[in-house]
């Protein structure tokens, strides 16, 4: 999606700035997982506003539907059943891109320009030149990206930077009937969360808290959690997200480096000929074998 | 040169057919490859038709590589049995380096850095071949945990690197030491070609005499 175009800050495979004159209050979305009742309100938005039709699944005899993300469906309901110190409680957790503050799919695209960042700190894939290599998908440590068999290229939650930018909120956040999902600066939605948590804490969720992960810079989704302490109950979210030493190796300083080396090897070869000369037979090997010529 | 009956097999037409194939297909990886590699080499995707053309490609050449270099390897493996004059040839750095061979252990048909290099190149191809198949994201990367895609992420691009390093210096000596890109193009060579650069080779091609 191509609406925002003077407020980036970052842009994939791309060394020189990007347009950024213009300046935007950097946003986030707040899903408090204690509202979320899971009707699924938020997926079915989704789709009609981004216009995506996923395939009838079968069921798997679990809430679940579809079991992953696909493509087609950018968010999904994720029902986990876990016993805790409560009881049997039933944790809904909303998946999908979480809007690194530090992507790790935008580190690792070689495409120009196939994903973005808005200084509004949405991460937006431009399908139009994505080259459908897949390395977002290993980049990624939410594991959310997906290639499409249709037209190889992936898609994933965009945040609604189409609304948002023309100043509507999310399609999901538009919709939920409970207010579990709601948008605005991220400044606000920290204060709200703030407020849900010590709520959650009056009512015994002792370790109630905010997930906004710094491994990966924070991000522009966010949780309330009951059980923060806890990130892997929630269908496995993981605890420390980061984009991680391999992903650093592959992507970080040792290609320039790489570069440089192949470079050295060109000029060495250049200094190593210019002093040496060529490696021809010697004279008197030459002269051996004269009679033969 | 070419009429001259008393110049030496070095390379059979088969060998030299493999080994232009496995050359051409390696331009292909590697330029194809590079364009992932940094946005600096970006630009190449253009001589394949556009990024998505170029990650299409790369590995169908890669596979193609398969079998052109396990063609290479079957042919070349035995005659790159490391021994000890090579080891020993392979100490005398300043005098290689200065091409000047008079002083060296005698070499046979392959001297001691054509071998390392030849091994050198098996282990870059079998890593990329492997890890290669890892990060193909059409096909197989989904049967594998992120972290081996990830692992193999860095090999493939480390190893690629360190091959278009090894093909650069391997095409530097070929065109340094004059007259051996002919034998590779043509098969043969001069008799004071052969004693000068791999005497031990031309006392067995010859017995000995000039
Ligand atoms: C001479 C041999 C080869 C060279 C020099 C080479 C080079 C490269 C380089 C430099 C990259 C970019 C790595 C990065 O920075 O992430 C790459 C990517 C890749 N290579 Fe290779 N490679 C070779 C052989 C192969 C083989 C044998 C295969 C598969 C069987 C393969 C499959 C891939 C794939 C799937 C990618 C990811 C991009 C894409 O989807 O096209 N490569 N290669
Ligand atoms: S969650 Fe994954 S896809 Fe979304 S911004 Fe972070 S790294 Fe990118
Ligand atoms: S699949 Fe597309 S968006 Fe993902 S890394 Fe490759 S080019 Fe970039």
């Amino acid at each position: 999606m191509a609406l925002q175009s003077l407020d980036i800050t970052r842009r994939s495979a791309t060394t020189t700035p990007s347009p950024s004159q213009r300046q935007t209050p950097e946003v986030a979305k707040l899903i408090d997982v204690s509202k979320c009742i899971g009707c699924k309100a938020c997926q079915v938005a989704c789709m009609e506003w981004n216009d995506t039709r996923d395939a009838i699944g079968t069921n798997h005899g679990v809430l679940d539907n579809p079991t992953d993300l696909t493509e087609n469906s950018w968010t999904v309901m994720r029902y986990a059943e876990v016993e805790t110190d409560r009881g049997l409680e039933w944790l809904i957790r909303k998946d999908g891109c979480m809007h690194c503050a530090n992507p790790g799919c935008l580190k690792a695209c070689p495409a120009p320009g196939a994903i973005v960042q808005y200084s509004n700190g949405i991460v937006d894939f431009h399908e139009e030149n994505c080259i459908g290599c897949g390395y977002c998908i290993t980049g990624c440590p939410f594991n959310i990206p997906r290639l499409s068999k249709k037209d190889s290229k992936v898609y994933k939650c965009t945040l609604c930077s189409d609304r948002v930018a023309v100043g509507l909120e999310p399609a999901c956040a538009k919709t939920c009937p409970t207010g579990a999902i709601v948008f605005g600066t991220k400044a606000d939605m920290l204060r709200h969360a703030e407020e849900r948590v010590q709520d959650l804490k009056s009512r015994g969720f002792a370790k109630a808290g905010i997930y906004d992960p710094q491994g990966v810079g924070g991000t522009h989704v966010i949780y309330v959690l009951q059980h923060a302490d806890r990130p892997e109950m929630y269908s496995d979210l993981p605890r420390n997200p980061s984009i991680g030493p391999l992903v650093e190796l592959w992507k970080g300083a040792a290609k320039p480096v790489a570069s440089l080396a192949l470079a050295a090897i060109g000029v060495g070869a250049f200094v190593h000929y210019v002093t040496k000369g060529p490696n021809e037979v010697s004279e008197e090997i030459e002269k051996e074998f004269e009679d033969e010529k | 040169m070419k009429n001259d009956s008393r110049t030496l097999l070095r390379f059979t037409v088969p060998e030299r057919i493999n080994h232009w194939l496995v050359a051409l297909t390696f331009f292909l990886l590697a330029l194809s490859g590079l364009v992932y590699f940094q946005p600096l080499y970006y630009p190449l995707s253009q001589l394949f038709g556009g990024g998505t053309w170029a990650r299409i490609l790369h590995p169908f050449f890669g596979v193609v590589m398969i079998f052109l270099f396990g063609g290479m390897f079957f042919r070349f493996r035995k005659l790159s049995i490391i021994t000890p004059t090579d080891k020993d040839w392979l100490r005398h750095v300043r005098e290689i380096v200065n091409g000047d061979e008079q002083h060296l252990p005698e070499a046979g048909k392959l001297n001691g850095g054509q071998k390392v290099m030849f091994w050198s190149l098996v282990t870059c191809m079998v890593l990329l071949i492997l890890s290669g198949i890892v990060v193909w994201r059409a096909y197989f990367s989904f049967l594998f945990p992120i972290v081996v895609v990830r692992f193999a992420a860095v090999v493939h691009a480390a190893a690629g690197v360190v091959m278009i390093a090894l093909i650069m210096g391997h095409i530097y000596i070929a065109i340094w030491t004059k007259e051996s890109i002919g034998a590779m193009l043509y098969g043969r060579v001069r008799r004071a070609w052969a004693k000068q650069h791999h005497p031990a080779w031309f006392r067995e091609m010859t017995g000995g005499d000039k």
